[in-house]
């Protein structure tokens, strides 16, 4: 039975999410903390035929590691969603994750140093 | 040493996992946000939703049941791969005003941002100013010049936007992906030069 609670659909602009959060079993909340750039990889210890149709794909697309929000975009379906699926993946033992260090220094020159030769090689 | 959870066991590839590196595009409504960030990429653009709650926003929460709605934003995103140790992702911010507290979210850890400034409406980019202006996130503003728009010289530009002299304004194109890239330039001097100054 549906969780009334947590469906996000009593939302005005809602409507066409009904069919997106069907592939996470209606569910909004991933179990764990999960970011736009958190980057996943398969761990290769469970397999594809052993987990639901939505997990396999999101699965498929991080044999190397990618972020959320490419996952995301890849299989066209709300950030939220794939955060709910990684999550059952992260407990299933079937990905790892890392996510960025929110206490990441953002004036640290070494990175920016990098950055800045990285993007004038591409000139 | 065993461990119970998988997590720590598939720990050792995060070793050599690349570092991810977040900038922003911002700017008005139409203002070329999707234009830049796909120009630059090495991937096609891409976008995803993301859910945002909405429960702290605005004035008339006086209902007390504490009333949890969620909405959902289209990001734009491109990445570029700086070396083996960093990757860029380079986010658009969504453009309609009403989504700005998403920004909060989406700045969260993000190194810098550029203000795309568009040349038929330059006072379209001010609530982007004063969003990053109130966070502290340093940031650049790039003209972006449309036929038909206004041809500004940058300390018009300065003088229209009342922007702080130590902000950089430069032209651009962001259809071009050169062009774009060295406003990423630009931006990432400038960012060197601000943490510099802060030690
Ligand atoms: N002439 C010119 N046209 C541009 C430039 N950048 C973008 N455009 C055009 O302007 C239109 C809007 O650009 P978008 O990149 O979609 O703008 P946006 O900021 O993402 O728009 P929203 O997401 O709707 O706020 C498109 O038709 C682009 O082709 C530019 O530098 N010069
Ligand atoms: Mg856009």
């Amino acid at each position: 039975m549906a969780d009334y609670e947590e469906r996000p659909l009593l939302d005005d602009d809602a409507g066409p999410l009904i069919r997106p959060y069907m592939a996470s079993g209606g569910r909004t909340t991933p179990s764990a903390s999960l970011d736009l750039l958190t980057l996943v990889w398969g761990t290769g210890r469970v397999a594809l035929s052993h987990v639901e149709p939505e997990h396999a794909e999101v699965l498929l697309l991080c044999k190397d590691p990618i972020s959320v929000a490419e996952i995301s975009a890849h299989m066209r379906l709300p950030a939220m969603v794939i955060k709910v699926l990684v999550s059952d993946l992260l407990e299933r033992g079937a990905v790892a994750a890392l996510s960025p260090d929110p206490s990441a220094d953002t004036t640290n020159t070494t990175v920016l140093e990098a950055l800045l030769n990285g993007l004038q090689r591409r000139l | 040493m065993a461990y119970n959870g998988d997590f720590e066991a598939a720990e050792p590839r995060s070793q050599g996992l690349p570092t991810a590196l977040k900038l922003l595009v911002a700017g008005g409504f139409g203002a070329g946000k999707t234009t830049f960030v796909g120009a630059v990429s090495e991937i096609e653009p891409l976008s995803t939703e993301e859910t945002i709650t909405t429960a702290s926003i605005g004035t008339d929460d006086l209902t007390g049941v504490g009333d949890k709605r969620t909405t959902t934003v289209a990001l734009d995103f491109g990445r570029i791969t700086i070396d083996s140790q960093y990757i860029l992702y380079l986010f658009g911010t969504p453009g309609q005003d009403r989504f700005w507290y998403m920004w909060n979210e989406l700045s969260e850890g993000a190194f810098g941002a550029v203000v795309l400034a568009d040349t038929r409406r330059l006072e379209d980019c001010f609530p982007s100013l004063d969003f990053f202006e109130r966070r502290g996130t340093p940031f650049i503003v790039a003209v972006n010049e449309f036929e038909g728009g206004h041809d500004y010289g940058p300390e018009e530009v300065r003088a229209a936007l009342d922007l702080p002299p130590g902000v950089p304004i430069v032209g651009c194109d962001a259809r071009d992906p050169r062009s774009a890239t060295m406003v990423l330039v630009t931006l990432t001097k400038h960012l060197i030069s601000a943490a510099s100054a802060t030690v």
